[in-house]
């Protein structure tokens, strides 16, 4: 058998070989802008000299002038984040489950309206919601920078719908949602204390994409001259590199927090709930939500550009 | 796993119209919502391509959009996405068949993919600050160039196409690593042993059997790819400021011009020929996922 298997050695051996250069070059490479990044942060352009101004104006906030701005904008994409995820709760997650519950035959047409917004660029959209705004801002609302929040939750939508689809489509609604009926539950109960806490998972991660995709939103700003995190970011980039080039790195380090956290939180789920006694189903709610290589990455090709 | 969906007995109370009236009306909040931040928005690009300020019909804005200029910022745009798509999915393609001869659960390997996962998200204004930062004229890369080899980067590179291009890579691969993944840890080990019984080689099996099953995902992923390139706007947006190279920014530089007179449905008519190509594209995808599960089981 020895001789049989030494070809077969080699091939192996070769394979692992070509498998540590492709990743090792590849680590190396992607990793260099972001190390350049910090780099320029802490590196004045002209002198050369190496010091931590932007991160120290930044964290002590003396340098106020320079980053109200930065600070206006943040506030806007939090505040804007929040309104998201109430709207999206409010309006999305009762909705599917009315659907699902009461009106199974609109299932395909939520579907399609929910992944709609993957087939129309941002930057389509943003020419439709500019007389929307207009009307928005002059007549109803005003100018406001949160009220982008409205046009935010359909940026969102297929990625919330498709977290929350696979939470819903992991748990039995229907006996679950009846039998809390018949304990005389109202509707409301229903949603709150027994659906809510079943799809704890789906809506996590759904909460997670959204303020990513919010917190990284620039097109609707840029194009309807509002103010959030990444236009002011763009701004002040024009005076001051190093201060952008450090929050850049923050909000980077932010998400991909946001994306261990939830991985984590997934696994610790999985752990949990593959006892002997479990459902099937959870496992395949945890394993749809936690899918490999984790739900960000659909999120390109809408998100940011 | 079984979808609740596909049981039998679903749907199959019979209709009262008074019964289900209620519920209907619970998703009126949610169609009227979409109608008007999604449906109407659509709508207006739409109509908007055929019609002036007040109202009436006209081509104009068609017609500008076929003018040599706008023709050519079309063409720049379907160009770069092409080159980056291709890039992205022979380089995305090699490093994910690299990736798919780990074992599946190995750390090294959940590793990777979740920084893939993390950079091809990260685009737009901040992307183009890192690579400001890499290549641009204080840029560290730059620097390490100039001192080592004495090679001067362009200064204007960042702000060509060819820039923008090289910097659309950055997420164009990961992206490709991800989408691109599932097909090759589909192959099954048992074909190549298939083939090596039947006395075929490595050059065999990659151009007659993993070959033709892998064609049709690698294909859909290269039209994902094209459609995330060509609907890009706030990385290049960041790079360049002085003209405008591709069709987003033909949009925005169109929007901010709104109350030019003869400018009017030069927008819409923009956004117009943008749906057309992304739902063609889309469309193309669509039909080779369909395609590429038939191998899946």
């Amino acid at each position: 058998m020895g001789p049989v298997n030494r070809p077969r050695d080699a091939v192996r051996r070769r394979t692992a070989l070509f498998r540590r250069v492709t990743i090792a070059a590849a680590l190396g490479l992607f990793l260099l802008p972001l190390v350049s990044l910090a780099d320029f942060s802490v590196r004045f352009p002209l002198t050369g000299k190496v010091d931590a101004s932007a991160w120290t104006a930044l964290f002590a906030g003396t340098d106020s002038d320079r980053l109200d701005l930065l600070r206006e904008g943040l506030t806007n994409s939090l505040v804007m984040a929040a309104m998201t995820v109430a709207i999206m709760g409010v309006l999305l997650l009762p909705t599917m489950v009315l659907v699902r519950l009461k009106l199974p035959r609109l299932t395909p047409l939520v579907e399609f309206i929910c992944l709609l917004p993957l087939t129309i660029p941002a930057v389509v959209l943003v020419v439709g919601l500019a007389p929307v705004y207009s009307v928005i801002s002059t007549q109803i609302l005003d100018a406001n920078t949160i009220w982008l929040a409205f046009a935010y939750v359909v940026l969102v939508l297929p990625y919330a719908y498709r977290a929350l689809d696979a939470g819903l489509s992991a748990i039995d609604l229907k006996t679950l949602s009846e039998a809390a009926r018949s304990f005389g539950a109202s509707w409301p109960t229903v949603m709150v204390r027994v659906v809510l806490p079943n799809v704890r998972g789906a809506v996590l991660s759904a909460v997670f994409i959204t303020i990513a995709v919010v917190l990284g939103e620039f097109t609707f700003a840029r194009m309807l001259a509002r103010t959030n995190l990444q236009t002011s970011l763009f701004e002040i980039n024009l005076s001051d590199g190093q201060i952008a080039a450090a929050v850049s790195l923050l909000a980077l380090g932010g998400t991909t927090a946001m994306l261990v956290l939830l991985d984590l939180f997934a696994g610790l789920r999985a752990r949990r709930r593959s006892h002997p006694s479990s459902a099937a189903g959870t496992r395949a709610e945890v394993s749809a939500i936690s899918a490999s290589p984790s739900p960000l990455p659909i999120l390109k090709g809408a998100t940011d550009d | 796993m079984t979808d609740p969906r596909a049981l039998p007995g679903r749907g199959t109370r019979t209709f009262r119209p008074g019964k289900a009236l209620w519920p209907a009306l619970g998703t009126v909040p949610f169609f009227a919502y979409t109608g008007v931040f999604l449906l109407l928005p659509t709508l207006l690009v739409v109509v908007g391509a055929f019609r002036n300020g007040s109202g009436k019909f006209t081509l104009n804005g068609i017609q500008l959009a076929f003018s040599e200029r706008t023709v050519n910022v079309f063409l720049n745009s379907a160009w770069i996405s092409a080159l980056t798509a291709l890039i992205g999915t022979v380089i995305g393609g090699l490093i994910a068949y690299a990736l798919a001869t780990a074992p599946a659960g190995s750390l090294g390997r959940r590793v990777f993919t979740a920084f893939m996962s993390v950079v091809a998200q990260f685009g737009g204004v901040m992307l183009a600050f890192a690579f400001i930062a890499t290549i641009g004229i204080n840029g560290m890369v730059t620097r390490w160039l100039s001192a080592g080899f004495g090679y001067v980067v362009d200064a204007g590179l960042l702000s060509s196409l060819w820039g923008v291009a090289l910097v659309y890579c950055y997420f164009q691969i990961p992206l490709m690593v991800i989408v691109f993944l599932p097909a090759v840890d589909g192959l099954k080990p048992q074909w190549r042993e298939a083939t090596e019984n039947l006395g075929g080689g490595g050059w065999t099996y990659w151009t007659r059997v993993a070959g033709p099953i892998l064609f049709p995902s690698l294909l859909g992923s290269y039209l994902l790819l094209f459609a995330n390139s060509f609907s890009a706007f706030a990385t290049a947006a960041a790079l360049i400021s002085q003209q405008t190279i591709i069709v987003p920014m033909e949009i925005e530089s169109a929007l901010r011009n709104e109350n030019d007179l003869g400018m009017d449905s030069y927008a819409q008519a923009l956004a117009l020929g943008m749906i057309c190509v992304i739902a063609l594209v889309m469309w193309g995808y669509a039909a080779l996922q369909a395609r590429s599960t038939r191998w899946a089981r």
